[in-house]
Parts: structure tokens; C-alpha cells; sequence
């Protein structure tokens, strides 16, 4: 093979030396033999001489401009959009409220239990007020422990039936310090797409990977999970977590526990529920939606407080090793101000009173779905949340097209609703930094002290006004 | 500065190379232990929760002293308070809490004005907003949870700061960590001070954009890492950066001391950067009315772009604001998270926030608040030069209601904090990793509420406790001697 080629050069180099000393036409010009090589220095010769003779490229000649690169302007230029504020409200969020002086029915309140307002938690919130202040004044760490919050966990693990729960002031930030405690680099969390911010903002702040599946959609989760760990050895020894929440924020959908929980076991993951909405809501005595689903808790690691128990604040659960470890590596836990003392009360007021009225939750469950039963036939939306969701979620049946007007037009349904027959919905509002591409709607929340004249009033609103404005057909 | 003498640097490292040697051979022993045992069926197959010496230090040197942190309380944080005694059965892993309690000086919580407990304008105002807007309203700003407490809030936080518009939020964590993912975004330069508080650096990180740190409260250090970044631009593609923002804080509040901010704004405006003033400490606790490091320092708050603060530290409420400009809240009111998505701040504490407002800018009709304000300037300053007069190394600057007391040792940190209980007066200590390894201490935060006599008894005990313990690094000032009589007769 190899000489063959050898034998294929030189005969080429052959020929070649050959041709240029071969001469070319029997004629001597000059006293110089034409020879082969002389083909090759014409032509060189020639290219030379066209391109001494071509204009030289010139680069073209901008004046020195007087600006200055500075920095962009901290925000973008103020839209029309940006303009508009929310109503405001004079007297307490409950079931009626009065907004500019008139009294409304309050639809957009996650007031689930109906305990706004309610005698029993402002008294202990009074006693807790007088005896211990306004605020905690410190972090838990550092004297900002106070026998209530102690008290509050006690009595939330005694409630859910886990062993041990840790407290944190704030709803929101719940999520983001307790996925980034657990979850470090190099890990594997496989969430649902829907999640709201205060998750994903936690997932991008743990630097795992992360794998998103459909939305709410168990075969998507189930070829997932089956993608990362097929032959994926490595895998075994990171941890691995599933992410869902209970009942989402950005659509009501609820998620399937005993579908998740078994595909959980076979693929050896842990599992971070978020219950922001389905605590003290869903269950035969509102535990949530492991009681729901009848899957034992200490499966998997729970989270967040916050509606139900008509106060601020968050949780989570799970067993004492993992509760412990929050304690130390939870940033939301450690570098911030602890619970203020009146709302831990509140909270343990109010899971004395769900204790002990198990009934509000079927009250509540009664009104969900007497205003799902009227609100079949409203003009141009539907009802796409999940029947047991507290929060009823309506969307646009046939889109406008962009969501910038579908935004629009929502919010004009409800500022009429508001405006010209006191009902007071909202519609669902994304932030620039939300990932979440799932469809906006509008948000009704469910409460167990509506009467049924609220729910008829606020039906027979959202008819009359949708019909007026989506009554164009596309 | 610290200044880190010799010998306590070889001692404090000879102590945690014990500590770890010893932690490590208790972990050889649990190894051992745990492998006879079988494992338990219900973990086959997951990845343990914390890996091998992630949780070492959490598991061998801070159980060993947990008593000291997290001590719980019976009553406001007040200047005395109850503190609950715990006892251990199985050498501090678990603690239970008994139903004793005993009456201490309360020297850890930040209490700078005095508002922690019930007061005589704050508290029946607080009750009454509770009995009107209840206790939450368990809906987010943007929907349903703006109420006329809410708006007044915000005008006053405006008027009390300089700024033309101002944003509450209920917790003041969240307000660093959304609102700086939404002023910056990637191909953006955040610089921050190396000391800064950790919910700046997950706001930083959570925003994309490029983070850089500058050595502490170090303007020169400053100029110097802007320079190079300005001149180099984007990581990779060199291209001019879009905008610059550095992060500074009031107080810091594990040093105690101010930042140097007059000369700090100066090289901002020289290279066109931002500035973004984090004055959780500061805000209310310094400044001749309360009004922070700006009006200590002589800065104007049209210089400072975007100032935050919060509300738990002396008014003692909780939540956290912003002040800028009122284009920049339009924006932040469009699109930040934690106006869109979390529950609005509490009415009572937005109500005690109001009232505490009110009693320092004195539109209460006395004049508490200034009293307020000069009785904890005076404290400050009468404790921090007491404290150096007896020995001890004390950091931070004048005025500033926060003293670190250098302890440097493992060991002497549950000596200190345990013989200080023993004596009635609680004390926060602080160790790895909110500070640097070597350099522990223990951090006093004084009020507005706490005497003279308080005062007296805490720098007694305190003292006392230091020689026990052996934390008088500095060579004690001598007394002034007394005029000799047998010199005056003769003359």
C-alpha cells in the first residue's frame, strides 16, 4: 500500500522535472531556451502586475465621537404597565373587607380555614403581644429562642405525626434555604416545571443539576428518573432528590403522593414536598396530602406553613436527623431573626382550633366545589384546577396570542368585577425572573367561612363581566 | 484591626489540632461500633444525607458546646430577661429544657432602642392594628395584601431615611436575596465587601451576574479591583461591563465597626458604579436622630443608590425596606419576587415599625426618642472604654452599639459563656464559621434600656470572668495615682 503510493510520487516528480526542463516550442527568443518552467513564471509575472495595479484597501476614516460609554440605568424605562397598584384595603382580610370605604366580598385572600379575624387567635396574639413584644429581636442561635417557638414546633410534629420540626419566619424563604442545606454541588434533583420561585430560586442557589419534568405528569417523571439512573454508577453514590409541591401555586394542580412515592422507592430518591397549600386543607383532618394519599409521612421531608393557619411563617418536618441538620446549615434559619412571638401563638392556636373542628374542612370542601359547579359556564374561561384545589384557577379558553395581552385583559375582567359589582379576584402575576411558562389565569381562594350568597354573587359577576369582554369571537 | 499575638495564633492552633485529633478518633471509633451493627434496612440504597466530614465540625467541636447557643427564653429581650435552663442526659447532644428560669442581663440581643419589650406608645397601638387587620393577611402584596398600614409605612420609612420612595417586605433576608437578582443580571459586576452578610452573598449569587470581593472596608482595595475589572471587562468576551453595583453594610456587625463610606462613595462616583448601603445594624442606632451611618458619616442619600435596612434590630418589629428612587420601586413593585410571591409583612409589626418611627423623629409629642438616642451613644461609648481600660481587646469604632471582646481559643468560649450564666449575665459568643478560625469572640450589643447600674454590674462580672478565663490580652491601663498626703503636709 505504502509503496504503491511512493511509486505514484516519484513518477509524478518526475514528469514534473521532466515538463520544466523539457523545452517548450523548438524556438529561442533572446538567446533564452523556452523551456516548461517558463509557463509558471508568466503567470507569476502577470499576478504580480495586476495586483501592483489594484487600488490599495483603505481603512475607512471615522471621526472621534464625543460619547462615553457609561453604565446601563439600574432599571428599564418605566412601561405603563409597571404604573398600576393594587387596592387597598382599610379593615382585615377575612371573608368581607372594605376596599376604598365599600364593603367586598374577599376572593383573594388564602384564608383557607376562614381564621382571619377570628376571636380565639387574636386573643392569644394579644396575651403573646403583651408579654413578649413585637419582634424576637435576635437570631435562634443567639437568645432569639423563645419558649413559644419551641412550643410551635412541639406541637406542629405532634400534629403531622413526625418527630421533629424546625421553624422559619418567613413563608418563602423556607423553600430556598432548605433545598440549598441539603442539596450541594453535584447532586441530582429532578423537579416539576411549574414550581413556583421561592423553589426554583433554591435550586438554582444549591448548584445541583437539575432536570425538569412535564408538569405534573407522572410518565414524564417516570422516563426521567429512569434516564439519570440507567447505568449511571456514579449516580448510587450522589444523593438524589424529587421536588414537588402538593398543590401548585401556578396552576392548582395537585400532585399524585402514592404515584411519586413508589417511584421514589424504586429509584432509591428523597423526596422535598411542598405543602404551602394543602396544609390544613386536604385530608379527613386536614394533615396535608400524605394523609390524603394515605402514604405514611416519615417518607419524605415537608415543608412550609403559612395560609391555612391564617399567620406568617414556615416549617418543615421530617425525621430528627434531617430536622437537625437544618438547624446548623439552613441559611434562612441561622442568619435571620427568628418567628415573632405572636404569630408562633397564632399558629398554635390555630392548630388547636383545626383539632378540634374538624367540620371547617368540610365546609370548605363543600363551597370549592359549589363555586366549581357554578362556574361551568362562564363565557371564554374554564376551570383547570385540580377539584380538591382550594385555589380555583381559571384560564382563557382561546388565547389572545401574546401573554402581554392576555395579561391585560385578565386584569380588566377583574378590575370590573371589583369595581362595579364588589367581588375581589386577582389575577396570577409573573415576575422577570420566573421561569414557569405554564398559562396565566385567574385565582379564586376557596374559604370555609364563605356563605353560599358569596360564592352565587361572585359566580354571577365573573359571568356578567366575561361575557361583556370576551364576547368577541375569535 | 485584630492584632493576633504570637503565641495565642500557636495555642488556639495547637487546641483545634487536639480537638480534631480527638474528634477523629471517636469518628474511628463509631466506624467501628457501626460496622459490627448491621445498618438499617430503610437507608439501603440512599447516599447518606451528609457525607463524611461535611458535618464533622458540626458533629465534634460545636455539639460539644451546643449549650452555649440557642439558649431559650421566657419573656421579651429586654435589658434583664428569663433565660430557660437546659440540662443534657447524653454529654450535649440533646437538650431539654426544664421549667426553670433564671433572670439575666441581657447583653446578646439587638436591642439597640430599647423597643423589644412592651412600650408605653408602641404597645396599645400594636393591639389595636391587631384587632382591626388581624394577624396576617395571607395574600401577597400585589393581590390582596396591601393595607393602609402598609402605604403609611412606606411614605414614613422615606421621609425618616432621605430618599424619595421607599418598599416594605416581611422579612429582611429576603429582601437581599430578591432584590439583587433583580437590579442585576448576567453580564453585570457585583463587588462586595469581604465581610459581607450572607444573605448579600445568596442575593449575589442568585443574580448571575459576575461577583468579585474586595478586601474590608478597604477603599483603596476598591479602586484597585474596580480598575482591573473595568479595564478587562466580561469574563470571556471582554466586552465593557453593563453595569457595576458594590455592596457595603452600615455595621458590620461581627466587627462593630462603621464602613468608611464618604471615601467609599467617592471612588464609586469616580468610576460610575452603584452603590448599594445594607444598613440592617445601623439604621435607628446611630447618627445624631437615628438616622444612620449617612447622617454620622456626613453623606448625602442622593449619593447612595439603592439603601436597604431592616426593621428588627432597633424597632423592634421585623421585615426589611428599600429606599431608592421612585422610578427604581415602580420597577421593583413590577417585577421583584418578593413583592409578587410572599405574604405581606404582619399588621402589628408594620404597626410597630410605625409607632417606633414616630417616637425617635419625635412626632409623638416627647422627646423618648432623643433621649432614646443619646442614652445609647453614652452607653456605647462608656462600656467600650471601660472594657479597654480593664484589658481587654476590644474591636470596633466609637458610637457603634456593637463591641466584639477577642476570645481566640476553642476552649475559653463555653468557659467564658458558661461562668457569665453562671453569674446572671448572658453574653453571645461567636465562633467558626461566622468568623475566621482563629478568631472567636464574644459580641456585646448594648440598648437604650439598659442603665447605669446594668451597665456597672455587666463590666464587673465580665471583668471577673476575664481573669478567670485569661482573655485580658492588652496590658491593664494603670490607675491614676492618688496625690500622697504625707507629700501635701510637709509642704
Amino acid at each position: 500500500m505504502a509503496s504503491a503510493v511512493m511509486n505514484a510520487t516519484t513518477v509524478a516528480l518526475d514528469w514534473l522535472s521532466s515538463s520544466f526542463d523539457a523545452p517548450l516550442a523548438r524556438a529561442v527568443i533572446f538567446g533564452v531556451h523556452v523551456d516548461g518552467h517558463l509557463v509558471v513564471e508568466v503567470l507569476l509575472i502577470v499576478v504580480i502586475l495586476f495586483l501592483l495595479s489594484r487600488k490599495s484597501y483603505k481603512h475607512p476614516k471615522k471621526p472621534l465621537t464625543e460619547k462615553v460609554l457609561g453604565p446601563e440605568p439600574l432599571h428599564p424605562p418605566i412601561t405603563e404597565e409597571m404604573l398600576s397598584e393594587p387596592p387597598t384595603l382599610e379593615s382585615a382580610a377575612g371573608t368581607h373587607t372594605m376596599i376604598d370605604g365599600k364593603e367586598v366580598v374577599n376572593f383573594a385572600c388564602a384564608n383557607y380555614l376562614g381564621l382571619i379575624g377570628h376571636e380565639k387567635l387574636i386573643n392569644s396574639c394579644a396575651s403573646s403581644l403583651e408579654k413578649y413584644g413585637v419582634g424576637s429581636c435576635g437570631p435562634r442561635g443567639f437568645y432569639g429562642t423563645i419558649d413559644v417557638h419551641l412550643d410551635c414546633e412541639e406541637r406542629i410534629s405532634k400534629f403531622l405525626g413526625t418527630s421533629d420540626s424546625v421553624l422559619y419566619s418567613y413563608g418563602i424563604s423556607t423553600i430556598f434555604s432548605v433545598i440549598p442545606a441539603f442539596c450541594k454541588k453535584g447532586d441530582i434533583i429532578v423537579a416539576d416545571e411549574g414550581v413556583h420561585w421561592g423553589v426554583q430560586n433554591g435550586l438554582y442557589l444549591s448548584r445541583s443539576t437539575v432536570v425538569y419534568f412535564k408538569h405534573n405528569d407522572m410518565a414524564s417523571l417516570e422516563s426521567t428518573l429512569e434516564r439519570i439512573t440507567k447505568g449511571n454508577k456514579r449516580a448510587e453514590r450522589l444523593r438524589r432528590y424529587i421536588v414537588v409541591e402538593a398543590v401548585y401555586q401556578n396552576s392548582g394542580q395537585v400532585a399524585p403522593l402514592d404515584v411519586i412515592v413508589k417511584l421514589k422507592e424504586r429509584y432509591h430518591f428523597r423526596v422535598i414536598l411542598d405543602e404551602s397549600n394543602s396544609f390544613g386543607v386536604l385530608g379527613s383532618s386536614g394533615r396535608g396530602l400524605s394523609e390524603h394519599c394515605g402514604v405514611p409521612v416519615n417518607r419524605h421531608n415537608h415543608v412550609r406553613a403559612g395560609g391555612a393557619l391564617a399567620t406568617d411563617g414556615g416549617f418543615c418536618t421530617g425525621s430528627v436527623r434531617v430536622v437537625d441538620h437544618q438547624r446548623l446549615s439552613s441559611s434562612g434559619y441561622v442568619f435571620s431573626a427568628s418567628l415573632p412571638p405572636y404569630l408562633a401563638s397564632a399558629a398554635i392556636s390555630a392548630i388547636d382550633h383545626l383539632e378540634e373542628n374538624p367540620s371547617l374542612l368540610g365546609q370548605l370542601r363543600e363551597n370549592i366545589s359549589l363555586l366549581r359547579r357554578e362556574l361551568e359556564d362562564v363565557p371564554g374561561l374554564t376551570v383547570s384546577s385540580n377539584p380538591l384545589s382550594p385555589m380555583v384557577f381559571l384560564t382563557l379558553k382561546r388565547s389572545t396570542g401574546s401573554p402581554k395581552a392576555d395579561q391585560q385583559l385578565l386584569e380588566d375582567i377583574t378590575n370590573r368585577a371589583l369595581k362595579e359589582d364588589g367581588v375581589f379576584i386577582v389575577t396570577s402575576k409573573r415576575s422577570t425572573l420566573d421561569r414557569c411558562r405554564l398559562p396565566i389565569g385567574i385565582r379564586l381562594f376557596v374559604s370555609a367561612g364563605h356563605t353560599h350568597g358569596d360564592i352565587q354573587k361572585a359566580s354571577a359577576s365573573l359571568k356578567r363581566v366575561a361575557a361583556a369582554l370576551l364576547s368577541e369571537p375569535i | 484591626m485584630v492584632r493576633l499575638p504570637y503565641l495565642t495564633a500557636l495555642t488556639t492552633l495547637f487546641s483545634y489540632g487536639l480537638l480534631f485529633a480527638f474528634g477523629q478518633l471517636r469518628d474511628l471509633f463509631r466506624r467501628i461500633v457501626d460496622w459490627h451493627n448491621a445498618k438499617s434496612k430503610d437507608l439501603q440504597g440512599y447516599a447518606p444525607i451528609c457525607l463524611g466530614l461535611e458535618d464533622f465540625y458540626t458533629r465534634r467541636l460545636y455539639l460539644r458546646i451546643q449549650d452555649c447557643f440557642g439558649r431559650p427564653i421566657a419573656s421579651a429581650p429586654d435589658a434583664w430577661f428569663d433565660v430557660v435552663e437546659r440540662y443534657s442526659n447524653d454529654n450535649n447532644k440533646t437538650l431539654h429544657r426544664t421549667e426553670n428560669i433564671s433572670k439575666c442581663l441581657n447583653l446578646g440581643s439587638y436591642n439597640y432602642l430599647g423597643f423589644a419589650a412592651s412600650d408605653e406608645y408602641c404597645t396599645p397601638r400594636v393591639v389595636e392594628s391587631l384587632k382591626r387587620y388581624s394577624s396576617s393577611t395571607c395574600s401577597v402584596r400585589v393581590d390582596g395584601g396591601t393595607t393602609k398600614l402598609h402605604i403609611e409605612l412606606e411614605e414614613l420609612v422615606a421621609r425618616f431615611v432621605g430618599k424619595p420612595a421607599s418598599l416594605v417586605f416581611g422579612m429582611g433576608y429576603v429582601t437581599n436575596s430578591a432584590i439583587i437578582p433583580v437590579i442585576m443580571g448576567k453580564g453585570g459586576l457585583i463587588i462586595s465587601d469581604s465581610l459581607n452578610h450572607n444573605s448579600i452573598v445568596n442575593g449575589a449569587r442568585g443574580s448571575g451576574a459576575t461577583v468579585r470581593v474586595f478586601q474590608h472596608n478597604s477603599p483603596s482595595h476598591l479602586e484597585e479591583v474596580l480598575r482591573e475589572q473595568i479595564a478587562n471587562g466580561q469574563p470571556r468576551t471582554h466586552r465593557p461591563w453593563k453595569k457595576i453595583i458594590v455592596i457595603v453594610e452600615g455595621i458590620y456587625s461581627m466587627e462593630g465597626e462603621l464602613c468608611k463610606l464618604p471615601e467609599i462613595i467617592a471612588v464609586c462616583k469616580k468610576y460610575k458604579a452603584y452603590t448599594y448601603l445594607d444598613e440592617a445594624h445601623s439604621i435607628g442606632a446611630v447618627g445624631k436622630s437615628g438616622r444612620g451611618v449617612c447622617e454620622l458619616l456626613g453623606v448625602d442619600t442622593a449619593d447612595v443608590d439603592i439603601m436597604m435596612g431592616t426593621f428588627t434590630k432597633s424597632f423592634g418589629s421585623c421585615g426589611g425596606y428599600i429606599a431608592a428612587s421612585k422610578e427604581i420601586i415602580q420597577y421593583l413593585k413590577f417585577t421583584c419576587p418578593a413583592h409578587l410571591y410572599a405574604t405581606s409583612m404582619s399588621a402589628p409589626a408594620v404597626q410597630q415599625a410605625i409607632s417606633s418611627m414616630k417616637v425617635i423623629l419625635g412626632e409623638d409629642g416627647s422627646n423618648r426618642g432623643a433621649q432614646k438616642l443619646t442614652r445609647i451613644r453614652e452607653n456605647s461609648n462608656f462600656f467600650r472604654s471601660e472594657l479597654q481600660k480593664m484589658g481587654f481587646e476590644v474591636l470596633g469604632d466609637n458610637d457603634s452599639p456593637v463591641m466584639p471582646i477577642m476570645l481566640y481559643n476553642p476552649a475559653k468560649i463555653p468557659a467564658f459563656s458558661r461562668e457569665c450564666l453562671r453569674q446572671n449575665v448572658a453574653v453571645v459568643t461567636v465562633a467558626f464559621p461566622a468568623t475566621p478560625l482563629l478568631l472567636a469572640r464574644a459580641r456585646i450589643c448594648i440598648s437604650a434600656s439598659h442603665t447605669r447600674e446594668d451597665l456597672i454590674k455587666g463590666l464587673e462580672v465580665i471583668s471577673k470572668v476575664g481573669d478567670l478565663v485569661g482573655i485580658k490580652y492588652f496590658p491593664v491601663e494603670p490607675e491614676k495615682k492618688q496625690p500622697d498626703r504625707y507629700t501635701k503636709k510637709l509642704e
